[in-house]
């Protein structure tokens, strides 16, 4: 029988098999930031055991509130920041060289095809854009990631989606996700790989890769995975030129990731991308999914651009596109948040932080901020917020507050009218 | 091995997510014991107040997919820190299951029928479950009814639990695997 992509993973990371299918694996990478490492560090502190096992293999990052807001939010990175010394952690990134976890790392390529990855964030899972087995874990996980590199999972069962043709103008890889989870429902890949396959992928930029397999988890998903081509490649080529002599090389040794031919699936799921439209959220889960046009008039407060689903280069140049020439509606906040410092810096020099500013943006720095109402943008209560961020649980951005999911295109055309509305740039 | 189970909070709704349980706003807190105020502040569940029906509660009866969402450990830690250390329901979010037993609590799982059966003929503020982790039995008591359920849990699960935690498991084993 043939192996699935995440099965090839785990049979060349297996540690120990202590039970069943319990399986324990060493870990390529483990990644961390300031809301759950702390109670992390002073655990072990407490337990006597302050060490790590590797401190080239862990990467740290303040991102979530980042200036601190307050002092209690201004010790949780002090605690990482001093662990990070006291344990010579050179990958740690602090204010003016931090950004949103997700978004950061890959860029700085600590992401390769058929790594494994943990870290004590549910959207880690985005890290599968490049083929590697990439799950969000709680604080004793990533505990014992930090002290043994280890960490055990069921042996794990995947699905796979097949996305044939390719999405229309206008349709993102962020209203195919949405439409996903809206089919499988928010438990209905629990436990499960989801493998992302088909033309519509492959000609996806790592970028759109990355959205899609942010929100894996949305429909409950331990990861999700697509499978390393050249765009692959190219997008590491700068980080892995000194391994191979040739990109072709590198792929060539990277396809030992994609699954056999007769992998066994728990579930195939099959569709078509020609045939989607731009999709929003309009309830407290996020598989509460319609089209755009299904909300059409819905009046918002608040329009926010930015987080580790959609706060890359590319989504800020379509939501300029979009933008561009036009000025946000009276009633309605704009905010953007470029996800890292090298995202904002490329929108300054491409012009678009001034599209942002002169349609009457907020132009805030990296951050998860007001993604998970913690700073930079939290809404009041009875309020609404026109999101490209990943979850609409009530109050998620501030307590008693709507949340609509969304593209970055829809967004900005939202933030344009006043109300959720399809972007020009999606013809019916 | 220590003992599991006392009064019963029931929470009549699928898709509890970790939100619910504990409010990112107090994420920002670096002890567990700061969180037990907090339980089930933004919990959306029609009559439910979580400043009367949490106290004296031990054990979480619910429906499926609960713990889903963000992948904070402060949510069982805020079960822990008021008393709940067992939780019984159709069905979890992986993390959040994986978290319960990592801090050496349990995560039941029953079928929805069974569930169905608790919240009928069970749910009321005077009900109590208790756990016997060795036979695989929950005792439900409520007054003039009982009823015993089989659970199971795997081997790796009972030995987290038994052992007090994955960092005590694992640091004991893997330290020289790598
Ligand atoms: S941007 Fe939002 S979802 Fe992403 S890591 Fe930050 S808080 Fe989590």
């Amino acid at each position: 029988m043939g192996k699935t992509v995440a099965e090839k993973i785990f049979d060349a990371h297996r540690v120990d098999n202590p039970a069943g299918d319990i399986y324990v694996i060493g870990l390529d990478a483990v990644f961390c930031h300031e809301i759950t490492t702390p109670v992390a560090i002073n655990d072990l502190a407490a337990r006597g055991k302050d060490r790590v096992f590797d401190p080239s293999k862990i990467m740290a990052v303040i991102d979530h509130v980042t200036p601190a807001k307050d002092s209690k939010t201004a010790m949780q990175g002090k605690i990482l920041r001093d662990w990070a010394r006291r344990h010579n952690i050179t990958n740690f990134f602090d204010i003016g060289r931090n950004g949103v976890c997700h978004a950061l790392f890959p860029e700085k390529g600590f992401v390769r095809p058929g790594y494994t990855i943990i870290m004590g964030d549910s959207h880690t899972c985005t890290h599968g854009a490049f083929g590697a087995f990439a799950a969000g874990v709680g604080t004793t996980d990533l505990e014992v990631g930090i002290l043994n590199g280890v960490c055990a999972f069921r042996y794990p069962r995947s699905m796979r989606i097949e996305i044939s043709g390719q999405l229309p103008e206008g349709v993102f890889a962020k209203d195919l996700i949405l439409y996903v989870i809206g089919q499988l429902g928010v438990n209905g890949a629990t436990d499960c790989v989801i493998e992302f396959a088909g033309p519509a992928v492959e000609s996806m930029s790592m970028e759109s890769r990355m959205t899609l397999c942010n929100m894996a988890v949305e429909a409950g998903a331990t990861c999700g995975i697509c499978y390393p081509d050249m765009t692959t490649v190219d997008y590491l080529w700068t980080f892995i030129e000194k391994e191979f002599e040739t990109p072709e090389a590198a792929l060539a040794s990277y396809r030992k990731w994609l699954p056999d031919e007769d992998a066994a699936y728990e579930k195939v799921l099959r569709f078509d991308a020609g045939d989607l439209c731009p999709m929003v959220t309009f309830g407290y889960k996020p598989d509460n999914v319609r089209p755009v046009s299904g909300m059409d008039k819905t009046p918002v407060d608040q329009v926010y651009i930015g987080s580790c689903t959609n706060g890359r280069i590319e989504d800020l140049r379509v939501a300029a596109r979009v933008l561009a020439g036009n000025r946000i509606n009276d009633s309605v906040r704009g905010i953007v948040s470029p996800a890292t410092p090298e995202i904002y810096r490329k929108a300054l020099d491409e012009g678009i932080i001034a599209t942002f500013m002169d349609a009457g943006f907020c132009v805030s720095n990296p951050t998860c901020g007001a993604c998970l109402g913690m700073s930079c943008g939290v809404i009041a209560e009875g309020e609404v917020c026109a999101s490209t961020t990943n979850r609409n649980f009530y109050g998620r951005m501030g307590k008693g507050g709507m949340v609509h999911l969304m593209s970055p295109a829809t967004a900005a055309a939202t933030a344009i009218a006043g109300h959720i509305t399809n972007s020009a740039l999606f013809e019916e | 091995m220590q003992a599991f189970g006392g009064k019963v909070l029931f929470l009549d709704r699928s898709n509890i997510n970790t939100d619910e349980i504990i409010p990112a706003k107090y994420l920002t807190e670096i002890s567990k014991e700061a969180l037990k105020p907090c339980l089930l502040e933004d919990l959306n569940l029609e009559g439910f107040d979580p400043s009367k029906d949490i106290y004296g509660r031990q054990v979480v009866v619910t429906r499926a997919n609960f713990g889903c969402g963000s992948s904070r450990e402060h949510a069982p830690w805020a079960l822990e820190v008021n008393g709940i250390r067992m939780v019984i329901a159709e069905s979890y979010a992986r993390i959040f299951r994986q978290n319960m037993f990592n801090c050496g609590m349990l995560a039941i799982e029953l079928p929805a029928e069974t569930i169905d059966r608790l919240f009928m003929e069970f749910a009321g503020p005077d009900t109590e479950i208790y756990a016997d982790l060795e036979a695989g039995r929950l005792q439900v008591k409520s007054p003039g009814k009982q009823a015993d359920i089989a659970f199971s849990i795997s081997g790796f699960d009972r030995e987290l639990v038994a052992a007090g935690g994955w960092v005590e498991y694992a640091d004991a084993r893997y330290q020289a695997a790598r």
